[in-house]
């Protein structure tokens, strides 16, 4: 196991250093001249040089990758040119928005998910099956940022039953803590904010569930309809237990490995998602901000954003894997 | 979307197998959606009633009725005319994105298999680097380098679905090359090359073009999802999603603005899916009994 961990630290490593070289050619060699673009078509030629030597554009590629690493590790990506604050900090503010975004999602999908898997393994082959297997395709195949619209159409337009987008309602705000609406108004304690933040988050989170939801109930009902050919399955219902202790205590258990790994591996489709959702629901998120930052041409915050996420991503997909291995001892045997 | 293709390393399925799977009904309405959308994109200029550009500001934002089937959008411009002229862009999006991808990712895979060695952990480390990011921010940091266009954001979409098909081509290259098959070339004399691209390369090609199949519906909704961020096609082009992003701009008063482009979007998804699923299952020996 301390083998199998040390191997895949080290593959961490490697793969981070690609990423920060994939952010590093994509922000820096690809776009042209940096110091054209910050000064514009009114730059002098003198001004052009000065900036470069600031910026360092006029040392080697290797060098200039040396130091942006460099920069990188200290959190240093320079600073928004929209905001003038450092390119991380906006990062970091728009963050918990899209974590809290990501993670009632998660929830939703699985809650959701797994009872309904479960169900259609048990009632495999009956007309609730069928449609349920066929909802779960469409679910599949649904553009998100369409069917997000489709929502907002009709439960803000229509019926007028949730807000039309944003974190809060526009004066009421609780006290940043952790910047995630309905974990601060919980922390501030008043029951009309946690309404309106969970009222605020209720449809986002939906529209960002939908593709987890219905690959999570295929999933669980693959893996239950295949757990339930297990020996100990008929041993336990040749002891006469009852179905529902049979699936609850010997098949689910079983089936529950693969089902908590694709639910862990639905992170990256989740902040895929987040970046389409925010924007339908005009969430101030990281998703959000990296395509305003994308065309407004604020490299900083592109590159803070795109190597954090990506960071974070490797880092949690490496988690899954160990507790995959943790929960699961053959896949770390070599 | 990417999640959901699966890695299968099979035999080789004689052809005629794959073509008895495209006759179940799910695969055939599958074929009849793909069809209808392939006859769109050649006909749209006799089929569409209107002029996707067509400007008539008498008759911005007007609900869907005999004149405008789908409505007008804020310019008055016949949505229905523009979904229709939309699947062009569609297309393009698949030929271009998908077969770039296809082809790089599949010509990385079988050399990387067939050479083994150092070049097989160089192509691997890369894929696996491109794998490391969220599909989605790949293709964001690529827009922002090369900027917003239709024409950057379908070559950020193929690459990245390039390492995928790179993964599973190189999975079947390894699976092949130890047949029987292509020792006997290898025993009698054939040159490398020729045993890669005469013998490994047709055996190990099939999953991989189910892949396509299935990626073509994707590759669909990501180049609508990038258009719809305002990072795609850009106006007054007639693409789904930058179609969407209008329906957006509206959708408090014009709801079909962003309806009809979507329904499109979605029923090409789905007619991909259907014909890729039956295409897989027939491969995948587990699936095929079901």
């Amino acid at each position: 196991m301390a083998r199998y961990i040390a191997q895949r630290l080290l593959q961490l490593f490697i793969v981070l250093v690609g990423v920060s070289m994939v952010v590093f050619v994509a922000m820096h060699l690809l776009p042209g001249d940096v110091a054209q673009l910050l000064l514009g078509d009114h730059a002098t030629a003198q001004g052009l040089v000065r900036l470069r030597a600031q910026l360092g554009l006029d040392q080697p590629v290797w060098v200039q990758y040396l130091r942006f690493l460099a920069d990188a590790l200290r959190g240093n990506f320079g600073v928004s040119l929209q905001t003038n604050h450092a390119a991380l900090d906006d990062v970091l503010v728009a963050f918990p928005v899209t974590l809290q975004l990501t993670l009632a999602s998660l929830v939703i999908a699985s809650l959701v998910g797994v009872p309904l898997g479960v169900l259609t393994a048990v009632w495999n082959g009956t007309r609730f099956d069928t449609v349920m297997m066929t909802l779960t395709l469409f679910g599949v195949s649904m553009p998100i940022f369409w069917f997000g619209l489709m929502l907002l159409i009709l439960f803000a337009a229509v019926l007028g039953w949730v807000p039309t987008g944003g974190l809060m309602p526009i004066g009421m705000e609780p006290p940043r803590v952790t910047g995630m609406s309905v974990v601060d108004s919980i922390l501030a304690g008043d029951p009309g904010m946690i309404w309106q933040a969970i009222h605020y988050l209720v449809l986002p989170a939906f529209t960002l569930a939908t593709v987890p939801l219905a690959l999570i109930t295929r999933i669980t009902r693959a893996e239950v309809m295949a757990a339930a050919l297990f020996d100990h399955v008929r041993t336990a219902r040749a002891k006469g237990l009852t179905d529902r202790r049979v699936i609850l205590r010997h098949v689910l258990r079983n089936a529950a490995i693969p089902i908590v790994t694709v639910i862990g591996l639905q992170l990256g489709l989740l902040l895929s998602g987040a970046v389409l959702t925010e924007t339908i629901f005009s969430l101030p998120g990281v998703g959000r901000l990296m395509v305003d930052s994308i065309l407004s041409r604020d490299y900083p915050v592109v590159q803070a954003g795109a190597l954090f996420i990506a960071a974070l991503f490797v880092l949690v997909n490496l988690v899954v894997d160990l507790s995959y291995a943790f929960l699961d001892p053959r896949i770390a045997r070599p | 979307m990417s999640g959901t293709a699966e890695i299968i390393v099979t035999p080789a399925v004689p052809q005629r197998a794959l073509w008895r799977a495209l006759r179940r009904p799910g695969a055939r309405i599958g074929l009849v959606i793909a069809a209808l959308f392939l006859l769109l994109t050649m006909a749209a200029p006799w089929i569409a009633p209107y002029d996707p550009y067509d400007q008539d500001l008498s008759n911005a934002l007007s609900p869907p009725s005999g004149d405008h089937l789908f409505g007008a959008d804020q310019y008055g411009r016949d949505v229905l005319s523009r979904v229709i002229y939309g699947t062009r862009t569609a297309l393009i999006a698949i030929i271009v994105a998908d077969g770039l991808a296809l082809a790089v990712g599949g010509a990385l895979g079988l050399v990387a298999g067939f050479a083994g060695g150092r070049v097989d952990t160089a192509v691997m480390r890369l894929v696996d680097v491109l794998l490391a990011f969220p599909y989605l921010l790949l293709a964001l940091i690529i827009v922002a380098a090369l900027g917003p266009s239709l024409t950057n954001s379908i070559l950020a979409i193929g690459i990245i679905y390039t390492p995928q098909y790179a993964r599973l081509m190189r999975g079947q290259v390894l699976a092949v090359q130890d047949a029987d098959f292509v020792w006997a070339a290898r025993s009698v004399g054939a040159r490398p090359l020729r045993v890669m691209l005469r013998h490994v390369l047709p055996n190990s090609l099939s999953p991989v073009l189910v892949m396509a199949t299935l990626q073509a519906g994707s590759v669909v909704v990501e180049t609508a999802g990038l258009s719809f961020l305002g990072l795609g096609a850009q106006p007054p082009s007639p693409d789904w999603g930058a179609l969407l992003a209008d329906g957006h701009s509206y959708f408090l008063t014009a709801w079909w603005i962003a309806t009809f482009p979507g329904l499109a979007i979605f029923l090409v998804v789905v007619g991909f899916n259907l014909v890729g699923d039956a295409l897989r299952d027939q491969l995948d020996p587990r699936r095929r009994t079901q």
